[in-house]
């Protein structure tokens, strides 16, 4: 057998891996090689990139002016203005350290969403709330295209839906759309948010439905899809998947854990027995 | 602070002003060094004058008054009951008579040695743990957990002086099985892995552990590894899986330090009795018998809304109380993962690990610690050097390790694989002795036991070769 792996020392104070091609399979930094024991600057330099790329997911502010000038481009868009809304929490520095106040409202939002209320008198099917949550970029991104996707089928159809007006959070948590929800008396909430970012994904959206939406509501009133961008879950995945809740929502006029997501019955998927390539059979 | 002093427990007086604590527990949550997850439960101290002041007070508490004025009702919590029946009044004996304050000079005098430390270990309760550690600097935390020794043993033995494990940590966002064979062959190759290969699974169910677990102990027992396989999964899905005759080394389980924060976890003491009882009856540990995995960390008893107004360090010191009653052969802390409501920065990340290391030495576990952050939280890279470097002057148990840093499922950074061989290399630490002959059997190691050799070992080159070429 023809050797393919090094035998001898090199001059090079880099020793590399030469399994780094197993990155193939995996996204792990796995065959970085190394320094000694050190990463080699090149991967050092790389991860303080992706760092560097995360942090600034997590403290560059929602561009909400610019988003909502989108948003009322697009043909499916609700007739009445988007509500630009804020939580509690004043600034980045609070919103890390008091959930509590990214959960709620502040006073002013508060008294848009209820003058509306006063004045409309429109029920709507479900509210659309997004939020910056923990990485705007991941809003920006993916807000647009994704309700693209799925808003326009939602809205034609036999039994359509009736979309209350767009309302945009800033410094907001999951929860918080319960209180728009509430507000606005929508039957259903689906909250778009910025999840906390990976070193390898800043740009990732989640999204969460409740049926009845109402302050206080735990996590076990909700149905969660996570990971929604292009190197995640793609937009027509996640708005398929978005489009059964939904339905399934209504049918049964309820959501959360009594709401299981059956799009994808088969979790496990049939291994071959090769899979796992440290077991192989010696061939001589 | 106030001049009518009545309504108060404690009392302390500072030339003409009097500052008053309501109860024990509202007396330690004030002395303890200042923490966001302490502020946001509405505990903490108002000012450093109060926390400081709060502290002088608490060195002047008896030990004894701690086995009388419980900071969680008896009646109402498991735990508590647990901490007061299972009481050693004889192991306490050589130290009942000190304060909190006492009990500090007497940890770090030349009367703790290692042999005394171990004797007194089971009349040392979590709560006069969590005090000590309210008023000792980092350098007391570290030098006392150095004379805290704890030997653990299943398939390698974990926690001998002078020695660093790893837990090789190859998670992968869809279980893949060749992702994860992936990184456990890095792991490996980096001398990774003797607490434990241990995964946590994307996909949370019984036919995923078993399937997990399957994978893991074909590797262990294919290349011969002196160590031991773990799935992270629910306490309840590894029953199952034993059950179904899966090859379960470890039982794992996130343990809190309230009843109501186990039950928001879905599980109680009995459910760990009964799972330490079914691995055991497995028998496949070959060097020990200590079956049990154990995950803790600050601020999940306020995530869970069930901290009955105790700080979170003194909630998670009780949580050891219960991973003492079931021998781990592992715990470690995840300090820096449940954000920066909870612990803010760096700073506040290295403060909690130092102490969480040193109470759970203190009460006899084998304690090592997920040295992490996430990226909403004010901390970096270097932040984790320094406290891997402190935690392993202190003789801590064990480190995570998971190719560069990265762990692309759960989304955080933790130490990685070359972090170890950086520690190990900078304080002359070794891995567990069976494992680190098998390194150099295999010529993972080079003969000095601390560099790598740079050829890839006869064992895998198979496997390897074949997986490159495509074959």
């Amino acid at each position: 057998m023809k050797r393919i792996f090094p035998t001898h020392p090199t001059n090079d104070p880099v020793i590399e891996n030469p399994w780094q091609r197993l990155r193939e399979f995996t996204d792990a930094r796995i065959g970085l090689g190394r320094a000694g024991v050190s990463v080699p600057t090149k991967h050092l330099l790389a991860f303080q990139l992706a760092h560097a790329q995360a942090i600034d997911a997590v403290h560059t502010p929602l561009n909400a002016t610019e988003l909502i000038h989108q948003l009322t481009q697009q043909s499916w868009s609700p007739p009445s203005q988007p509500f630009r809304l804020h939580s509690r929490a004043e600034h980045r520095e609070m919103y890390l350290q008091r959930p509590d106040y990214g959960r709620q409202l502040n006073k002013a939002s508060e008294q848009t969403l209820e003058d509306h209320a006063y004045l409309s008198d429109e029920t709507y099917d479900v509210a659309f709330v997004i939020v910056d949550g923990l990485s705007a970029l991941a809003i920006e991104e993916n807000v647009l295209p994704f309700l693209n996707e799925l808003v326009p089928t939602l809205t034609s159809g036999p039994a359509p839906w009736t979309i209350a007006p767009l309302c945009i959070v800033e410094q907001g948590r999951v929860a918080i759309g319960d209180h728009v929800g509430e507000l606005l008396h929508a039957k259903c909430v689906v909250v778009l948010v910025g999840e906390r970012p990976g070193l390898s994904s800043p740009d990732s959206m989640g999204l969460y439905l409740t049926w009845g939406p109402k302050v206080g509501n735990t996590d076990a009133y909700r149905n969660c899809i996570s990971n929604i961008r292009p190197a995640g879950l793609n937009y027509p995945e996640a708005s398929r998947k978005a489009r059964y809740l939904l339905n399934e929502a209504r049918t049964k006029q309820l959501s959360g854990v009594q709401l299981k997501d059956r799009t994808d019955e088969s979790v496990i998927e049939h291994d071959n027995d090769n899979n796992n390539f440290l077991i192989t059979k010696k061939k001589t | 602070m106030t001049n009518n002093t009545t309504q108060f427990r404690f009392r302390h007086t500072v030339g003409e002003r009097t500052f008053g604590f309501k109860s024990l527990a509202e007396l330690m949550a004030k002395a303890t060094p200042a923490r966001s997850g302490d502020r946001l439960a509405g505990i903490a101290a108002d000012t450093a004058e109060e926390r400081a002041i709060a502290q002088m007070t608490l060195a002047d508490v008896p030990l004894k008054l701690f086995l009388e004025e419980l900071v969680v009702p008896y009646e109402q919590d498991e735990i508590t009951r647990l901490i007061i029946d299972e009481h050693d009044a004889i192991a306490f004996a050589p130290i009942s008579h000190l304060t909190v304050g006492g009990f500090r000079d007497w940890l770090l005098s030349d009367m703790a040695t290692p042999s005394t430390l171990q004797k007194v270990r089971q009349g040392i309760t979590p709560e006069m743990a969590a005090a000590v550690s309210k008023i000792m600097r980092n350098q007391d935390l570290i030098l006392v957990s150095k004379k805290c020794h704890v030997k653990t043993a299943f398939r390698s033995t974990i926690g001998l002086p002078g020695h660093l494990s790893t837990r090789l940590q190859p998670n992968h966002p869809t279980d893949d099985l060749t992702g994860i064979a992936a990184s456990i062959l890095d792991g490996l190759m980096y001398a990774n892995g003797d607490a434990v290969i241990g995964i946590n699974p994307a996909t949370d169910n019984v036919a995923q552990a078993c399937r997990l677990m399957k994978m893991m102990d074909e590797v262990i027992q294919h290349y011969e590894i002196p160590t031991q396989s773990c799935v992270l999964t629910h306490v309840t899905n590894t029953i199952e899986c034993i059950e179904q005759g899966a090859p379960v080394d470890l039982v794992f389980q996130s343990i809190g330090g309230t009843q109501a924060t186990n039950d928001s976890f879905g599980f109680n003491l009995a459910t760990l009795a009964d799972a330490r009882e079914a691995a055991l009856s497995l028998k496949r540990g070959t060097v020990g018998d200590n079956v049990m995995y154990f995950e803790t960390g600050q601020g999940s008893s306020l995530s869970a809304n069930a901290h009955h107004n105790v700080d979170q360090q003194t909630c998670e010191a009780r949580a050891y109380a219960v991973a003492r009653k079931f021998k781990p052969l592992l715990i470690n802390t995840v300090v820096g993962f449940i954000g920066p409501e909870y612990l803010f920065d760096g700073k506040e990340i290295a403060r909690a690990g130092l102490e969480d290391h040193f109470c759970a030495k203190l009460l006899g576990l084998p304690m090592g610690c997920d040295v992490c952050y996430t990226n909403h939280a004010q901390a970096d890279q270097n932040d984790m050097d320094n406290l891997m470097t402190l935690l392993a002057v202190a003789g801590c148990t064990f480190i995570m390790g998971i190719p560069g840093s990265d762990d692309i499922m759960l989304n955080y950074q933790t130490t990685s694989f070359h972090d170890a061989m950086y520690v190990r290399q900078a304080l002359g630490l070794k891995p567990a002795p069976e494992f680190d002959q098998w390194l150099q059997h295999t010529h993972i190691f080079n003969d000095d036991q601390f560099t790598l050799n740079h050829k890839i070992p006869a064992a895998f080159e198979h496997s390897l070769t074949n997986m490159l070429k495509g074959n």
